[in-house]
């Protein structure tokens, strides 16, 4: 009964999707209707049905009703609580409904929460919001049903990929998704405003606090996902440049720029089509990710399914979002009012400078992730394209953007001058400087993009800062505040990406019991194995005690588990956050001789990383709380920090 | 400066931003992307010595031997010709790496034919199979 609620929920969510379309597309065409005023909650009950279904389908999965054929294919009755019901979007019928639920809530909340955008462009952005949801019901609901029967039901289901048994399922996929399909929202406001030919501050204004928020999302999502696979795969590596994670990286890249551009419009009254670009761009790169995370072009353990069909159903659709979009964005860009002008050396010309960048930066991901796609369709040559690539093309790139936005945020709106710029950053520049030549000295030889990253970094922590400085910190605004974070949290950032490739230690050795191996500052002494068994798993065990120069030692127990739903082996590594870095400790195999692999790192100031991430994220939710407490106080809009 | 000149200086500054981009990244992608050669294909090509490269195939069945120092393995990887490449790993291998299953490493060939890798990559998941052996079994499920 429940999967048939659910899918008629999809139905019923679908239909009224194609409601919203023709009702928003009529009342622009005759300029007024009494479809009207249905518009508004035909979102909201088309946001409630869909999340309805996606909660039935999480029913499904907590009961674990195999007569089901998602709920046999993917979960197990012995498998822990948390893992029936994050499992629910652990594979690709569950995550399409999590990705569709979420767009049509993110529509239901313009739709409940927008007040400030003009009644015709909200109309216009319901109705855009309608259309992507409608292709994308059509591919659930014909391509990838998630309620499908089973019969006869079988004894019991396959269970989940052990990897994906973690307390990360329940956190990276549905931040992920709410920044990665949240930011829908500024594409649609894109094209509800292209239909309208209103683009100007106002609208910006009321754009700001969605794409800032859909960035927060998102900016948790990757940093929670880069975490988990640091923890879980068990490599000491924190990225990737898989093309499931460059997936989520160009969105970001693409929506950090929208969000700068959206200021200059909100502030200046410039960067108009621009602008507009950028919000097609951001979802359109959303867009692309899922059609390579989704399709099977791609193996990875997000991709959960190979099946040629799927694939070419999201192309379509694909083609058809971002095609539209385009055109339309032809067609009216000429109508677009030219906003103001302004000088090269001010705060807009310092973010014109920070979207080119940003721009160049996603166009580089963007080759390196589908040219070996793409030359493998054609020529059937298989092409790697891994890290040396993104460094060599995307860190001189990043660098610069580092040290434009140390210097952005000292300049003034309008027109400033070089001199003054110098004055207020030449305690950063000397701090630049005093720290490369300290690590030229102290620790020559970390490499070039480690260095210039070290130093970089703590001269742009403190320029973030500068901002702050002489200020009365009670009275500066929330907004100021957040940028203020934010900035420092990408330092902050580099930092734990620099340390990280420059020190980490790293031993690899077959131990036997009792043996005493050191790894950085560390002496860890195998002192012992034994068996352990969980709920869905069986385990060795190894007790490892670390000490530092004779200090107070802490013990570590890094396991290689066996699964028994599916039956697969993992390891877990067990890491230790200490003062100065994390240790990390994995343990192999036996061999004949009775001795066990283990590989052992010293990572310093990794964390960094992660707490960068996480303050980047806090920033932007400062920024969004400071702007609607401003946005419900219209008086006080002409003061902009 | 007009607003009709900026808005041109702006596009001309974006355009050349987006070719340089490109142009770094096919720049680097030549230099810094590593091929994909099967066991076959390293007997059509000859052994590619002069970069990096990633071999993929199915690990021979009794092919995994460990060395005297506890964590370097040698091991076979196979497709389905008769070629096979001799690898050579230093390191933990993935959990998902066993005898039998589809295994991507990424390293360097030595002049006699050894492939010495550097990295054992498990980014797959446990139904993976190199696209070829998978295209095989289809061929044969279909037919039953």
């Amino acid at each position: 009964m429940i999967a048939e609620a659910g899918l008629a929920a999809l139905w019923l969510a679908a239909a009224l999707s194609l409601l919203q379309l023709c009702a928003g597309a009529s009342a622009l065409r005759t300029g007024g209707d009494q479809l009207l005023p249905m518009i508004r909650p035909i979102a909201i009950a088309q946001g409630v049905l869909a999340a309805l279904s996606f909660f039935l389908l999480i029913q499904l999965f907590l009961a674990t009703d195999l007569s089901v054929k998602l709920v046999a294919a993917n979960s197990h009755s012995a498998k822990p609580w948390l893992y029936k019901f994050a499992g629910a979007w652990g594979n690709h019928e569950g995550s399409m409904l999590l990705w569709v639920t979420v767009l049509a809530m993110a529509g239901a909340a313009v739709a409940w929460l927008e007040r400030r955008l003009p009644e015709r462009t909200l109309i216009a952005t319901l109705a855009a919001q309608a259309a992507i949801a409608l292709g994308f019901y059509a591919f659930l609901l014909f391509a990838s049903n998630p309620f499908e029967r089973l019969n006869p039901a079988p004894a019991d289901g396959n269970g989940l990929n052990p990897l994906l048994q973690d307390p990360g399922l329940a956190f990276h996929p549905p931040t992920l998704y709410l920044g990665y399909v949240g930011i829908s929202v500024a594409f649609s406001f894109a094209v509800g405003a292209l239909v309208t030919r209103d683009v100007g501050p106002l609208f910006a204004r009321a754009m700001r606090p969605w794409v800032l928020g859909a960035w927060v999302f998102l900016t948790l999502g990757i940093t929670a996902g880069s975490y988990w696979a640091y923890y879980e795969l068990g490599w000491g590596g924190w990225w990737f440049w898989d093309p499931v994670e460059n997936a989520s990286l160009m969105p970001w890249l693409a929506a950090t720029a929208l969000l700068h551009s959206v200021t200059v419009l909100a502030t200046r009254g410039g960067l108009r089509a621009w602008t507009i670009m950028l919000a097609v761009i951001a979802f359109s790169m959303s867009m692309v990710g899922t059609f390579l995370v989704r399709s099977g072009i791609l193996t990875s353990v997000h991709s959960f399914a190979v099946d040629p069909s799927r694939g070419l159903f999201i192309l379509i659709l694909l083609g058809l979002y971002i095609g539209g979009a385009l055109t339309l964005f032809a067609l009216r860009v000429g109508t677009i009012r030219e906003g103001s002008t302004f000088e090269p050396v001010s705060r807009e010309g310092a973010l014109v400078a920070n979207n080119l960048l940003l721009s160049a930066i996603l166009g580089i991901v963007l080759i390196g992730t589908l040219y070996p796609l793409g030359l493998e369709a054609a020529t059937g040559d298989k092409l790697s394209v891994g890290e040396p690539y993104f460094n060599a093309a995307a860190g001189p790139l990043a660098l610069a953007l580092i040290a434009i936005m140390a210097a952005g945020p000292l300049l003034k709106w309008r027109r400033d001058r070089l001199k003054e710029l110098a004055r207020r950053i030449w305690l950063p520049i000397g701090l630049t400087t005093a720290a490369l030549i300290g690590l030229l000295l102290l620790a020559p030889g970390i490499g070039l993009l480690p260095l210039l990253g070290l130093t970089l970094a703590l001269g742009t922590a403190a320029a973030s800062l500068a901002p702050l400085w002489k200020r009365n910190l009670r009275r500066t605004p929330l907004f100021t505040w957040g940028m203020v974070i934010a900035h420092l949290g990408i330092a902050v950032s580099i930092a734990g990406m620099a340390s990280e490739s420059a020190f980490t230690k790293e031993t690899l050795v077959a131990a036997r019991l009792g043996e005493t191996v050191n790894v950085g500052p560390y002496a860890i002494r195998f002192d012992g194995i034994e068996p352990l068994a969980g709920p869905n798993w069986t385990a060795i065990e190894a007790r490892l005690v670390a000490s530092r120069g004779g200090g107070s030692s802490l013990t570590m127990t890094p396991q290689a588990r066996v699964f028994s739903s599916p039956q697969t082996e993992t390891s877990e590594a067990d890491i230790a956050t200490l003062p100065g870095g994390q240790l990390y400790t994995v343990l192999g195999r036996e061999d004949e001789q009775g001795r066990w692999q283990l590989r052992l790192w010293w990572k310093p100031f990794v964390t960094l990383i992660w707490l960068g991430g996480g303050m980047i994220a806090l920033g932007g939710l400062l920024s969004l709380i400071g702007r609607l407490r401003r946005g419900r106080r219209p008086k006080a809009e002409e003061v902009y920090a | 400066m007009k607003a009709k000149h900026q808005r041109l200086t702006l596009l001309i500054l974006a355009i050349a931003a987006v070719l340089a981009a490109v142009l770094l990244a096919m720049s680097a992608i030549r230099d810094q992307a590593s091929f994909f050669y099967a066991p076959a294909d390293i007997v059509r090509k000859g052994l590619p010595l002069d970069k990096a490269v990633r071999i993929g195939g199915m690990v021979e069945e009794g092919s995994v031997r460990l060395a005297g120092d506890g964590v370097t393995m040698d091991f076979i990887v196979g497709d389905e010709t008769d070629a096979t490449i001799p690898v050579r790993y230093k390191g933990i291998v993935p959990d998902l790496f066993k005898e039998g299953s589809g295994v991507v490493a990424e390293g360097r060939f030595q002049p006699g034919g050894l492939f010495v890798a550097d990295e054992i990559l498990a980014k797959h998941d446990e139904n993976y199979m190199p696209p070829k052996l998978a295209g095989e079994r289809h061929k044969t499920e279909s037919l039953k």
